[in-house]
């Protein structure tokens, strides 16, 4: 039973829960087992609250037994990214800055998932303040890959993919500021979503670069991952860039196939650098969606190239402003020093991992007087080229189509003292980012060494119901199976 | 003594004015917390200006409407699309450690402000009317009271983002009387708009002055220096007066003004310098990405337009020329926020010149001694009491008297004067009576009028307002004494 409740999914949970086949604390129960006896192994969580988890579905139970009304997600527990603010629950944004930090409030997306009656298993490592791409940043220690333990899950929602692969949760959420949910879902064989840029509330996220930051679901399949987005989104008046629009609906035509659509392969992300078996099963996927029915076309995005340039001074740029107000004046960890000035540096000196402050002195740099124009006021240009070829490109196509990632999981330590070759992992995923639009990616298969592959399903700017539309039909055409498998993988439950 | 240089240098100040205005909106620029005044340390914050990780700013529209009114009283252009910025530095007192603040596109753009001195009318530009967040309060506990030295610092953030207001001046001013005319006509505009009470000794209203002096007849500007720390009207003219003196002092004996920021000692008299700008700070500006440009409909900013109250200097105008006042009355009236009570006492039938004086003498009197902002009283009150004094129902004396009455809030003049029995004795019958019994107790003093002196009349008329207790018409007690003493009776 235990195995079927762990393997069941978030709509096979519900549908147990509602035939009452199942109470909520059996179902939060047997994924904290999960969780206890796999995390030695793959650190997904900084922090399992199993008290508050085992409440949560004890009240959900109660209510469902006495015939009240419960939410979408209610019983259904689920990782969440620690940079999420959870009122009096530390959230620490994989920092030691932020160590012991208890929030005064619940971001908004925590609010919307209580009120879902979803169950907030724990908080999920990620690297600090979702700089990089393995977690290998988390000043707290790395995850592992469920797949293969001894390489990176990838990152910054590494922790949140890596529990729901290591089938310790059905659903996680991350954030998304240059791929850190695509790129780790690819590397786990999850499903992974970024969705439009203002569509889900950033108020309680804590921020690393504004402007790209977005919040979307992680789940094991197309429909999980949609019945968390359908709770997520919505427009939120405490965030002024925040979308006041109708959310897309992602549910209703689910199924309704790719017969007749048209969608667009990135000539670009499938050139240099990318690995030969990412390339084959990519490809692979492609020729499905033909078989199914669609029209696929070649396209360009000439500029995409240029995005990672640019997301490199406009991130570090905001960061470096938004992680100004860890000082030690008022929260997190304080150095003593003689000087006010002398207590902040010394602060932020020990507080910061190598990553963040790297990334800091950039933006630092990029935004002095003098260099504002060559660097961070070029980036924005950029950044309008892009999303003029993704326009360009819509005017034509559907959705667009690549790789996710150019390579599968990485061992780790493999990338750690090479940082621009670990930024180039975001390649692909980048332009979603810096045009604002929705992107998913969905495990196709597995290259010669076992390890998962990602296609990215791109769409413009509130084009969810027709980027998810087209991930469930070939998911299902696919028919992947998220169970972790190797030599080094870790058990099935 | 050395004789003075034959052809001494002659200087010109060149002076620009900085002004912070505090809006009086009921909650913060960027948060629901309120914004009032004085409450326990730290009790008005929020995660959001506190800059709790992962809070956002909101824009509080009041706050946008009042810099709109600011900018249409002030003639400014209201850009279609502005932007917040943030102003990067490390500050304990700045929670975020960056302010939200508007840089290259402010919300209102050149306009211009009139200011009168005894030199003449002088139009200064207005540069930009910018929106901004105020910090905290920092506390240095210790011997010293600064930040130098200090034990330990505490730091308040009740203040931290108060919606702030910056109107920066073009250098158009050229003398200490000219700063202080602008900064009195700039204040006396924001409380004809209601936007902030406009303390300048409560910080409400802060200014900064640039000041400069340049050869007389040039056009380059000579290096300057911004003052800080004027808490009024006259100590900015105070220090800028100091300011010019020390930089013609500095300038005629072969010296140069250091481009720097001055600290005004009000106690000494003198400024001194606070900090040298040897570069500009970098503040590495860049547009917040958490705000979206700020969008006024054109339709809601015709509305403001359309709306605006009638500007201090078009009321000046009206009380001078319709009421026909003096300029100290309507300076007066203006500085003390009286003019809309004037015009409703005249509207119920007060004369002009008459209620002026009322308020501009015992209404204003009292509002010093209360440190109220507006006394309690209706125009149609101040116009019943003129009313009384005119019927001869109370003298001047007694009409002070009822008006204390009425501020104290004991009702309206007339229930005043019934209540506590003011009304003036003007009943020949009653106030012959006690003329004749004050002229048998002083026969003295009645005496020494008969005999043709005048002033002996005074203490007679004295003792008739003892036994009246105060209330006998003074006219007419006089007119009957001098009916009984020197016409023969």
């Amino acid at each position: 039973m235990t195995a079927a409740l762990l393997t069941a999914g978030a709509l096979g949970l519900r549908q147990l829960l509602e035939m009452r086949a199942v109470s909520a604390v059996e179902v939060t129960q047997a994924h904290l087992d999960r969780a206890h006896a796999t995390d030695d192994r793959v650190h997904a969580f900084l922090r399992v609250l199993d008290d508050e988890a085992l409440a949560a579905a004890a009240d959900v139970d109660r209510r469902t037994a006495a015939g009240e009304e419960t939410g979408p997600l209610a019983g259904i527990p689920l990782a969440l990214k620690d940079i999420l603010c959870t009122k009096g629950v530390e959230t620490t944004c994989g920092s030691r800055i932020l160590e012991h930090y208890r929030p005064p409030y619940d971001a908004t997306v925590v609010e919307r998932l209580r009120a879902a009656d979803a169950i907030v298993l724990g908080k999920a490592n990620m690297d600090e303040f979702a700089m990089g791409s393995s977690t290998e940043n988390s000043a707290f220690g790395p995850s592992h890959n469920p797949w293969d333990l001894g390489r990176v899950p990838g990152g910054s929602s590494g922790g949140a993919t890596a529990a729901v692969a290591a089938f310790s949760a059905p659903l996680g959420i991350g954030t998304d500021t240059g791929g850190s949910i695509r790129q780790p879902a690819a590397l786990c064989g999850l499903v992974g979503v970024k969705p439009t840029y203002g569509l889900v509330s950033r108020y309680g996220l804590i921020a690393f670069a504004s402007s790209l930051d977005q919040v979307g679901p992680i789940a094991r399949s197309v429909r999980d991952a949609a019945m968390l987005f359908d709770v997520i989104a919505g427009h939120d008046p405490l965030d002024s860039t925040s979308i006041p629009v109708e959310v897309p609906d992602v549910q209703g035509r689910l199924e309704a196939g790719v017969d007749g659509l048209r969608i667009g392969v990135v000539r670009e992300f499938l050139g240099e650098g990318i690995a030969e078996g990412v390339r084959d099963r990519v490809t692979d996927a492609i020729e499905r969606l033909t078989k199914l029915g669609a029209d696929v076309v070649d396209v360009s995005l000439p500029h995409a190239g240029y995005g990672v340039s640019a997301y490199y001074l406009i991130a570090p740029s905001e960061c470096s402003s938004n992680l100004s107000r860890y000082d030690g004046v008022r929260y997190g960890l304080r150095r003593p020093g003689e000087t006010t000035e002398e207590m902040m540096a010394r602060t932020r000196d020990d507080g910061f991992g190598p990553e963040v402050k790297r990334r800091i002195m950039i933006g630092t740099y990029a935004l002095s007087a003098g260099y504002y124009d060559a660097y961070y006021a070029q980036a924005q240009r950029i950044r309008t080229l892009i999303i003029r070829d993704f326009e360009a490109a819509y005017a034509d196509c559907d959705v667009l189509v690549g790789p996710t990632t150019p390579t599968t999981a990485f061992e780790l330590g493999e990338k750690t003292a090479d940082p621009l070759a670990m930024y180039l992992n975001d390649v692909y995923t980048i332009p979603s980012n810096l045009a604002g639009a929705p992107a998913l990616s969905l495990p196709v298969g597995l290259d010669d060494a076992g390890l998962p592959v990602g296609l990215q399903i791109m769409a413009p700017v509130l084009g969810e119901a027709v980027m998810f539309r087209v991930a469930r039909a070939l998911e299902t055409d696919l028919a992947f199976d998220p169970t972790p498998a190797g030599p080094n993988a870790l058990e099935a439950p | 003594m050395t004789a003075a240089p034959e052809q001494a240098t002659r200087y010109e100040a060149v002076i620009g004015l900085e002004v912070h205005v505090e809006l009086a909106t009921r909650t913060k620029m960027f948060c629901g917390c309120a914004t009032d005044f004085g409450g326990e340390p730290n009790t008005r914050t929020c995660p959001i200006c506190l800059g709790q990780p992962g809070s956002l700013p909101v824009v509080n529209r009041r706050a946008v409407e009042y810099a709109i009114r600011l900018g249409l009283a002030l003639g400014c252009t209201i850009a279609p699309s502005s932007q917040f910025h943030r102003k990067n530095y490390f500050y304990p007192d700045m929670p975020k450690n960056y302010q939200i603040s508007q840089y290259d596109v402010p919300i209102c753009l050149g306009g211009h402000l009139d200011t009168t001195t005894a030199a003449g009318t002088r139009r200064v530009g207005i540069t930009r009317v910018h929106m901004e967040e105020d910090t905290g309060k920092s506390l240095h506990v210790g011997t010293s009271g600064r930040i130098h030295g200090a034990d330990y610092s505490l730091v308040d953030y009740n203040r931290a983002g108060i919606p702030l207001l910056e109107v920066v001046s073009e250098p158009d001013l050229r003398s200490a009387e000219e700063a202080k005319a602008y900064l009195t006509e700039l204040r006396a505009i924001v409380l004809a708009l209601g936007i902030s009470d406009a303390r300048l000794e409560e910080g409400s209203m802060r200014c900064d002055a640039n000041v400069s002096l340049r050869p007389v007849g040039h056009t380059v500007f000579g290096t300057r220096a911004e003052v800080k720390n004027m808490n009024s009207v006259r100590s900015l003219g105070r220090a800028i007066t100091y300011e010019i003196a020390r930089q013609a002092e500095l300038l005629t004996s072969g010296r140069l003004v250091v481009l720097e920021t001055r600290h005004w000692n009000e106690d000494a008299g003198e400024t001194s310098t606070l900090r040298v700008k040897e570069t500009t700070e970098d503040y590495r500006y860049f547009p917040d990405p958490d705000l979206v440009p700020l969008e006024p409909d054109p339709a809601w900013v015709d509305e403001l337009r359309a709306a605006l109250p009638e500007l201090p200097a078009v009321t000046r105008h009206r009380l001078a020329t319709t009421y026909g006042l003096s300029g100290e009355q309507v300076a007066t009236l203006a500085g003390g926020g009286l003019v809309g009570l004037l015009t409703d006492a005249v509207e119920a039938g007060a004369a002009p010149g008459e209620a002026a004086n009322w308020l501009a003498n015992e209404v204003t009197s009292w509002m010093n001694e209360h440190a109220a902002a507006a006394p309690p009283l209706s125009g149609a009150q101040l116009a019943e009491l003129t009313a009384l004094v005119g019927d001869g129902t109370l003298s001047t004396k007694l009409a002070r008297d009822v008006l204390t009455g009425v501020l104290a809030g004991e009702g309206s003049p007339r229930a005043v004067v019934d209540a506590r029995g003011l009304a003036q004795i003007s009943d020949t019958d009653e106030l012959t009576r006690i003329v004749d019994a004050v002229i048998a107790e002083q026969a003295e003093a009645a005496q020494r009028v008969r005999d043709g002196n005048d002033k002996a009349i005074g203490a007679l008329v004295g003792g008739v307002m003892r036994r009246s207790q105060g209330k006998a018409n003074p006219q007419l007690v006089n007119q009957l004494l001098r009916d009984r003493l020197t016409a023969g009776g």
